[in-house]
C-alpha cells in the first residue's frame, strides 16, 4: 500500500485525539487520525455518553416507579411501569451513533484522513497501521499519542463470564437481579445507582473506609443517603477475593477476619482506569514515563522531539474535557502558535444521585497549602428552585482565600448540579473573587442562586439564610 | 441693568487677530474699571486688555489658545445702566451660545487629565497585591495574549483586585517594552503630561516649523581669533563712563556685520518666496535671539548702521531687559532683517542656527575659549571664538556665505578695521 506522508498523525480518535485532529484540520494541517475501534473513543462509545443515557433512563424509570408506588407528592398517579433494557440500550446506541456520525463529519470537514486499524510506532516519525486491506505506513512531522485508558482488572477477578467492566455493563440485554459492584468510585456508583433504579439488588464493595473516597464526607453524604434509600448496600473496608466456585457469588474479605459471600448475577468491576501504554509500539520509542503515564511537559511534548501525548495516557485527572483541551492546544502548537498549558480549573462531574461537581481546591486541600481560607456553603433546602424540583438535598460550597477573597475552589452536590460546572470553572479560570460572584446577578428561580449565596455567605452577608 | 460688550481692540498695526493667552477673570467675577481682563499675544508681544467699565463677567468669548479676530466680542459684562448693547432681544439671544463656549473651554482645559487618570489607575485599587512567587491572576484571554506576545505574566503588575492582570495592564507592559526587573527599587515613570502649546511657545513652534519647512539652509562654521578684540573690549570697559553700558562682544559683532553688509547687501534682506522677491533693506535691523523666562524672543536693534558701538551696546541692554520682563512692544519684536543668536556663557563649540524666517542669514556666536595656536615656532594661547552661521541657500550661494563670514572674521580679528572707514 502506498505510504502516506502528512504533517500530523493522531493515534487514537477519542475526545482528545479527534479534537486535536479537527482543530489541526481547521488550521490547515495535513492530518491523519488512526483508530482501531470506533471514532469517539471510550467517552463517546462506552463511557461518558452511553452511561449518561443509561443513567437518565434509569432515573426516569425510578421516578415513574416512585410515583406508581404512591410516593410522589406531585399529585400524579401511574400504574406499574416496566423497563425493557434492550430497548433502552438500543436508544442509547442511537444517541451514540448520532454523535459518532457528527465526529466523522467534523473530521471530514477538516479534511482529516481517517485510517482504521491498530497503529504501531515504527519510529518517532512513522506509524504502521494494520488495516483491513493491509499494512499502511504513515509518516509525519509530528505524532500525537492519544491512546487513552482502559478499565483496570483485578487479578482475582479477571473480566469474563459474570465479571464485567463498565463497557459491558452499558450493553446488558436485561437488568441483572443481583449486581455486585467492586469499587465505590464514581464509575461504580453511577452505574450501580442506575441498575438499582432499574430494579437490581445492588451491593457496592469498596476497599476504602467510605464510598467516593476522592471527595470529602460532606459532599458524599447526600449520595450515601440516597443509595440507602434505593436499597443499595455498601460494604466499605472490604476486599473482593474472587468468585465462588459456581460463579454465582462474590467472596469478600470484609475485614476483622470476616468473610462475606455476596450472591451475584453480575459482578461489575470498576476499580479504576489505567493508561494504555502498551500495544502501540512504545518499545520502539524512547519515551520518559511518569509512573504508568507518558511524561509530558506543559506543551504536551514527550521526551522525543515531534512526539506529543494527550489525554488519559498522560495522567490524572483522566477526563475527556482535559484531553480535548490538550488536543486543541497541541494542534495549535504544531501549527506554529505559541501555546502552553496554563489552565487553572478542570471541573469534574460525578453523575451519581444526587450529582457531585467539583472544581479547584476543597477546603481541606486549600488549608493544607497553608493559606488562610474562607468557606461559604449554601444548602439547596433554602433554594426555591430546588424545592420545586423535590431536590432539596445538597449544597454549593465556595472556598476562597481569606486575604484577597480569590476563589480557590467550588464544590456542589445536588440534583443536576453537573450543569453548574460551567459557572464554577469560569469563576476559577477568570480569577474571580468572592465579590465577583456575589456581585453577579443569578437568575431567579434557579439552583445557580445557591452559588451566589454561598459566596455571600463566605463574605458574611448571605441573604436567604 | 445693561450689558457691555468688550471687543478685542486693535493691538497693533496690521494685526488682524491675536491669540488669547490668559484670562484674568472668569464668569461671575466682579470687575472694576481698569481691571485686567485678559492677555492676548500678537507675534511675540503680549498685550493686556483692561476693562473700561465696572460690572460682572457674563460671558467669555474665547478659550485660552484661541485666535481672536480684532473687533470681535471678547467678553460681556453686566453693568449698571444701559450698557453698550441695550437690545434685550440680542442679550437674550446671545446667551444661547454661552453654554457652547463654556463647554468648549471646559473640554479643552482638562485635556491632560485622562492621561493622568490612567497613571493613577495603574495603582492597585483594592485587595492585597499578588504575593510574590504565586501564579499570576489573569483571565484566559489575557494569558493567551501574553503568551503570543512573549510576555511572562509574572513580570506584569496587575492593577485589578487581588493583583489581577487585565488587558490594560498587559497593554501598558507591552508599551513599556522590554526592561530589567525592578530589583534596584527604581521604578519606571510612565506618566505623560500633556502641555498645551499656547502663547509664545506656540508662536515659536510655528515660526520654527515654518523656517525649517521653507528654507534650505547652509550652515558655515569658522573660528575667529578674538584675542585682540577681547583686549580692546577689556580696555574700553575699564575706561568707560558710568553712564555707558558694559560692552559685550555683541556690539562689536553688530558693527562688523554692518560693515560686511555694506559689501554684501543681499544678506540684509527678507525673502518673500511666494512672490519671488528678495527685499534688500538699507537699514540694518539686527534681531537678537534672547532667552526669556517665557521662551525665545527676538527683540530688534533698529538701524544698527546708524548706531555707534556704545549706542549698540545700550540698545542691546535695553531690549534684553524689555524682553526678559515681557514689556517689549510688538514693534520692538518685529522687523529684523538679519539676526544674531548667542548662547552667551553656555556657548558651545558649534550650533546650527535656524534662520529667522523670512530673513536670509543668521550669525551664531559660540563660546570664547583659550586654545593653543601654532604660530610657526610654538604654541601660543589665543582666545578663539567660533561663529556658526546659517544662510538661506535658495538665495545665497555657499561661496558668498563663506566670503561674508570671512569678512566678519577679518574685522573681528583686527578690530580697528571695524572703525576705520575705507
Amino acid at each position: 500500500m502506498k505510504e502516506i506522508s502528512c504533517k500530523l498523525i493522531v493515534v487514537g480518535a477519542g475526545p482528545g485525539g479527534y479534537v486535536c485532529a479537527i482543530r489541526a484540520g481547521q488550521l490547515g494541517l495535513d492530518t491523519v487520525i488512526v483508530e482501531a475501534g470506533k471514532l469517539g473513543g471510550v467517552c463517546l462509545n462506552v463511557g461518558c455518553i452511553p452511561s449518561k443515557a443509561l443513567i437518565h433512563a434509569a432515573e426516569e424509570f425510578d421516578r415513574a416507579r416512585h410515583i406508581a408506588a404512591g410516593g410522589s407528592p406531585l399529585g400524579i398517579s401511574l400504574s406499574k411501569p416496566e423497563i425493557d433494557l434492550a430497548k433502552t440500550v438500543a436508544w442509547k446506541d442511537g444517541v451514540v451513533s448520532r454523535l459518532r456520525g457528527g465526529v466523522a463529519g467534523l473530521l471530514k470537514k477538516g479534511r482529516v484522513k481517517i485510517v482504521a486499524g491498530a497503529a504501531k510506532f515504527r519510529d518517532g516519525k512513522t506509524i504502521a497501521v494494520e488495516t483491513e486491506t493491509g499494512l499502511q505506513i504513515v509518516r509525519a512531522e509530528a505524532i500525537v499519542i492519544a491512546t487513552g485508558s482502559a478499565p483496570v482488572a483485578l487479578p482475582a477477578l479477571p473480566f469474563g463470564g459474570p465479571v464485567i467492566s463498565s463497557t459491558q455493563a452499558l450493553s446488558l440485554a436485561k437488568v441483572p437481579q443481583r449486581l455486585v459492584v467492586v469499587g465505590g468510585g464514581y464509575i461504580g456508583l453511577e452505574l450501580g445507582t442506575a441498575f438499582a433504579k432499574m430494579g437490581s439488588a445492588v451491593t457496592v464493595v469498596e476497599a476504602m473506609a467510605r464510598i467516593l473516597p476522592q471527595y470529602d464526607a460532606e459532599l458524599t453524604r447526600p449520595v450515601a443517603k440516597r443509595l440507602s434509600e434505593l436499597g443499595v448496600k455498601t460494604l466499605t473496608g472490604a476486599k473482593a477475593k474472587g468468585l465462588s466456585a459456581k460463579g454465582d457469588a462474590l467472596l469478600v474479605d470484609a475485614g476483622e477476619d470476616k468473610d462475606v459471600r455476596l450472591g451475584a448475577d453480575k459482578v461489575l468491576v470498576t476499580v479504576g482506569r489505567r493508561p494504555v501504554t502498551e500495544g502501540w509500539g512504545r518499545e520502539e520509542l524512547v519515551l520518559d514515563m511518569d509512573g504508568p503515564f507518558v511524561r509530558v511537559d506543559d506543551q504536551c511534548r514527550t521526551s522525543m522531539r515531534g512526539v506529543y501525548a494527550i489525554g488519559d495516557v498522560t495522567g490524572e485527572p483522566m477526563l475527556a474535557h482535559r484531553a480535548m483541551a490538550q488536543g486543541e492546544m497541541v494542534a495549535e502548537i504544531v501549527a506554529g502558535h505559541k501555546r502552553s498549558w496554563d489552565k487553572r480549573a478542570i471541573a469534574a462531574a460525578c453523575f451519581t444521585d444526587p450529582e457531585i461537581v467539583t472544581v479547584g481546591l476543597s477546603p481541606e486541600e486549600a488549608a493544607r497549602g497553608g493559606t488562610a481560607i474562607k468557606v461559604g456553603q449554601f444548602p439547596f433546602a433554602a433554594n426555591g428552585r430546588a424545592m420545586t424540583k423535590l431536590a432539596e438535598d445538597g449544597f454549593v460550597r465556595v472556598v476562597a482565600r481569606a486575604d484577597n477573597h480569590l476563589v480557590l475552589g467550588v464544590q456542589a452536590v445536588g440534583r443536576d448540579v453537573s450543569e453548574l460546572a460551567a459557572p464554577f470553572a469560569l469563576a476559577l479560570e477568570m480569577g474571580a473573587r468572592l465579590e465577583d460572584i456575589a456581585g453577579t446577578i443569578h437568575a431567579h428561580p434557579t439552583q445557580g442562586e445557591a452559588f451566589q449565596e454561598a459566596a455571600l455567605r463566605a463574605l458574611g452577608r448571605a441573604v436567604h439564610i | 441693568m445693561g450689558e457691555h460688550v468688550i471687543k478685542l481692540p486693535d493691538v497693533g498695526e496690521g494685526v488682524a487677530e491675536a491669540e488669547l493667552v490668559e484670562w484674568h477673570v472668569k464668569i461671575g467675577d466682579l470687575v472694576r474699571e481698569d481691571t485686567i481682563l485678559a492677555a492676548v499675544m500678537t507675534d511675540k508681544a503680549t498685550v493686556e486688555i483692561p476693562s473700561p467699565v465696572s460690572g460682572e463677567v457674563l460671558w467669555l468669548g474665547a478659550a485660552v489658545g484661541d485666535a481672536v479676530a480684532v473687533g470681535s466680542p471678547l467678553i460681556r459684562l453686566k453693568v449698571e445702566g444701559e450698557g453698550t448693547s441695550p437690545s434685550r432681544a440680542a442679550a437674550a439671544a446671545k446667551p444661547a451660545d454661552t453654554p457652547k463656549e463654556v463647554a468648549k473651554s471646559a473640554r479643552k482645559a482638562p485635556a491632560p487629565a485622562p492621561s493622568n487618570a490612567n497613571v493613577q489607575a495603574s495603582a492597585p485599587a483594592f485587595g492585597a497585591p499578588r504575593p510574590e512567587g504565586e501564579r499570576p491572576l489573569a483571565s484566559p484571554a489575557v494569558r493567551l495574549r501574553a503568551r503570543e506576545a512573549g510576555v511572562d505574566l509574572r513580570q506584569v503588575p496587575g492593577s485589578g483586585p487581588a493583583g489581577r492582570v487585565g488587558h490594560q495592564d498587559l497593554d501598558a507592559f507591552i508599551a513599556r517594552g522590554p526592561q530589567a526587573a525592578h530589583a534596584t527599587g527604581l521604578q519606571p515613570n510612565n506618566s505623560v503630561t500633556d502641555v498645551k502649546l499656547v502663547g509664545l511657545r506656540r508662536k515659536i513652534a510655528e515660526k520654527m516649523a515654518l523656517a525649517n519647512a521653507r528654507i534650505a539652509p547652509i550652515t558655515y562654521i569658522e573660528e575667529v581669533d578674538v584675542t585682540a578684540l577681547e583686549d580692546l573690549r577689556a580696555a574700553l570697559n575699564k575706561k568707560k563712563r558710568p553712564d555707558q553700558p558694559k560692552l559685550t562682544v555683541l556690539p562689536f559683532l553688530m558693527r562688523a556685520m554692518v560693515r560686511a553688509i555694506a559689501e554684501q547687501p543681499n544678506f540684509n534682506a527678507q525673502f518673500d518666496d511666494e512672490a519671488g522677491v528678495l527685499h534688500q533693506y538699507g537699514g540694518v535691523h539686527i534681531g537678537l535671539a534672547a532667552q526669556t523666562p517665557a521662551g525665545l524672543m527676538v527683540p530688534v536693534v533698529r538701524h544698527a548702521e546708524a548706531r555707534d558701538l556704545w549706542d549698540c551696546a545700550a540698545e542691546v541692554a535695553r531690549l534684553a531687559e524689555a524682553a526678559k520682563t515681557g514689556s517689549a512692544t510688538r514693534e520692538e519684536l518685529s522687523g529684523s532683517t538679519i539676526t544674531i543668536t548667542s548662547l552667551g556663557a553656555l556657548g558651545g563649540v558649534a550650533t546650527t542656527p535656524i534662520i529667522n524666517h523670512p530673513e536670509v542669514a543668521i550669525v551664531g556666536v559660540n563660546k570664547i575659549t583659550v586654545r593653543p595656536v601654532w604660530d610657526g615656532s610654538g604654541f601660543i594661547p589665543r582666545k578663539i571664538m567660533n561663529l556658526s552661521s546659517s544662510f538661506d541657500h535658495r538665495v545665497i550661494d555657499g561661496w558668498d556665505a563663506a566670503v561674508f563670514v570671512q569678512r566678519i572674521k577679518t574685522l573681528l580679528e583686527t578690530p580697528a578695521m571695524i572703525f576705520v572707514e575705507g
